[in-house]
């Protein structure tokens, strides 16, 4: 079968491979209807996680329909159209249990690696780099969905499959930010990214009862979109110096809870900027802080700061004493996204949720080396491209 | 320089296992070889007992000591597992253990296994046939990526 191969850093191409088989009982097999670029995929393709080998399969959010299933699967038939969590979860253990899902004891077959990284490693997840499992990706005609009763989620009718698509990972992820950092009814809510995690993380804390949400980016296009589709205000963080504004627009107290969904290549056109990228790319830093940086400094006292954004290993100028002396609350998590997601589903049916903007661009299997480019260097417009590899 | 700080953690862990492997300390003269657990979100009567270990740990057979109990805060079952005969310090050098030669690795692996049969029914496998070929850098992330830590941690 053709899928999207990760080949060296900044290289992706189309090739052959096998096809999946099953392994487990409890596993399944998924033809591809749709999946999409994420911005995690970006820190893979740049080499800021160095986990990868040549030939892995990349893609992590996608939605499909099952042509084959092991013995021990129960909850699902051939020819079901379904959303899988980008996270595999065995359901059983304690963190599974505990509605933890990303951090699954049992999914990871390459535990050795977060275990040297972070001291204990995370689940596995699709085509995310050999410290997060090395399971294959999802840009490819067929993937393999380990443990599927508990990952993958039948689609209402109604639901289309560009907007479910979502569901896989951006929407939970979103959720979870403002869910986990405890946005409630009369908080202030500030968001760090406009991509599709920070839209949907401004419009979950819209939904958990957040007086207002403002959403911080510099691509115009973007701005307009979460204005026009998410309802959040806005601030052009190149226009203004950020930490004022939102001081001002919050009666000078500062946002309640602030949520950082940029990740380890922040951009910035402060002078730290330069130092972080000097250090990042002579591997003395592996990530740059920017957002989080400025979102521990914005931060209310004793409010909360939640991290979404992607980080791999040690940061620099680490912000330590503002965390202390304001008495914050700091939290980050890969998405749990199976506690979520029939929620999710439900109330997208209900039409709460909307994603389908998100999808700018759609293309073939072999149009998605252009379309990462296209989406690393987010030109044309381009939020999300769907990649169907059917088409 | 580029690995620097990726190489970091690695080479701390085999700092560690080096210095654990030293003669062992007053207190316990098998303090370099401590017991082996992982904890199980199962209840003690379905893990088993110190006479009988569940599998795959059960075809170390004597080979082992096997303690079993229940861990703190409704968290499941203690599983802890020692080899009867403690390793040599060049078994259990960091060289052996990038080899994969430390025995401590297969109980480690021993158990993880218990965990996932016991918890989740199965051992999850990687996807096969691999999609990878063979790169110099590729073929080191292979090699740490099952024998990176220390003491048996996989
Ligand atoms: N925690 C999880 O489980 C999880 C899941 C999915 C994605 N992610 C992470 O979320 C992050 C965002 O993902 P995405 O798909 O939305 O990516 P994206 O690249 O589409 O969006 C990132 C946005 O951040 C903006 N940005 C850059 N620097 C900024 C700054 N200093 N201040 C404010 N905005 C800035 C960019 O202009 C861009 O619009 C990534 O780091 C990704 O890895 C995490
Ligand atoms: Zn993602
Ligand atoms: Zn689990």
């Amino acid at each position: 079968m053709k899928a999207l191969c990760w080949e060296g850093v900044n290289k992706l191409s189309v090739e052959n491979v096998p096809d999946p088989e099953l392994r487990n009982d409890q596993d399944m097999i998924v033809r591809l209807v749709a999946g999409t670029t994420c911005g995690s995929d970006l820190h893979l393709i740049g080499g800021y996680i160095p986990a990868m080998r040549a030939g892995d399969v990349i893609g992590h959010e996608f939605i499909g329909e099952v042509v084959e299933t092991g013995p021990g699967v129960r909850r699902h038939k051939v020819g079901d159209r379904v959303v899988v969590c980008s996270f595999v979860g065995c359901g059983r253990c304690w963190y599974c249990a505990n509605d933890l899902w990303s951090l699954c004891d049992n999914t990871n077959t390459n535990p050795g690696i977060g275990q040297a990284l972070f001291g204990y490693e995370t689940g596995g997840i699709f085509g995310y780099s050999h410290a997060m499992g090395g399971l294959r990706g999802s840009h490819a005609e067929y993937v393999r969905v380990p443990f599927a009763d508990y990952g993958a989620f039948p689609v209402p009718e109604g639901i289309d499959d560009t907007s479910a698509l979502f569901v896989s990972d951006s929407v939970p992820t979103g959720w979870m930010g403002a869910d986990l950092a405890g946005v409630k009814p009369g908080d202030v809510v500030a968001v760090w990214g406009c991509g599709a995690v920070g839209q949907m993380a401004a419009r979950a804390a819209m939904l958990l009862g957040a007086e207002r949400v403002i959403s911080i980016d510099r691509i115009p296009e973007r701005l307009a979109m979460t204005e026009q589709h998410v309802g959040s205000e806005t601030i052009d963080y190149t226009s203004t110096d950020v930490a004022a504004e939102l001081r001002e627009r919050t009666g000078g107290r500062g946002p309640d809870v602030c949520i950082e969904a940029v990740g380890m290549e922040a951009h910035s056109d402060g002078p730290m900027h330069l130092y972080d990228q000097a250090k990042q790319q002579l591997r003395l830093q592996t990530d740059r802080p920017t957002a989080v940086r400025q979102a521990i400094h914005a931060c209310r006292k004793a409010g909360t700061v939640f991290v979404l954004g992607v980080f791999a290993g040690a940061v620099d100028k680490f912000p330590l004493g503002a965390v202390i002396n304001k008495g914050l609350t700091l939290r980050g998590a890969q998405q749990h996204g199976q506690r979520y997601i029939p929620m999710l589903l439900e109330r997208m049916a209900a039409g709460e949720l909307k994603t389908s903007h998100l999808a700018t661009h759609t293309v073939s299997l072999e149009e998605a080396p252009k379309a990462y480019d296209m989406f690393k260097r987010k030109t044309d417009g381009c939020v999300r491209a769907v990649i169907r590899p059917g088409a | 320089m580029k690995k620097a700080l990726w190489a970091l953690p690695v080479v701390a862990a085999g700092v560690a296992v080096a210095r654990k492997a030293l003669p062992a300390g007053r207190a316990d003269d098998r303090a370099g070889d401590r017991w082996l657990t992982v904890t199980i979100n199962r209840s003690p009567a379905e893990v088993g007992s110190a006479g009988k270990p569940p599998a795959p740990l059960d075809r170390f057979g004597e080979d082992i000591d096997v303690r079993v109990r229940p861990a703190p805060g409704d968290r499941g079952t203690e599983l802890a597992v020692r080899l009867k005969e403690p390793p040599s310090a060049l078994a259990s050098s960091a060289p052996a253990r990038l080899a994969g030669e430390d025995p401590r690795q297969e109980v480690r692996l021993a158990l993880r296994e218990a965990k996932a049969l016991l918890e989740a029914g199965e051992v999850m496998l990687p996807d096969s046939p691999p999609t990878t070929h063979a790169t110099p850098g590729g073929k080191a992330l292979g090699l740490l990526a099952r024998r990176s830590g220390g003491e048996g941690v996989l």
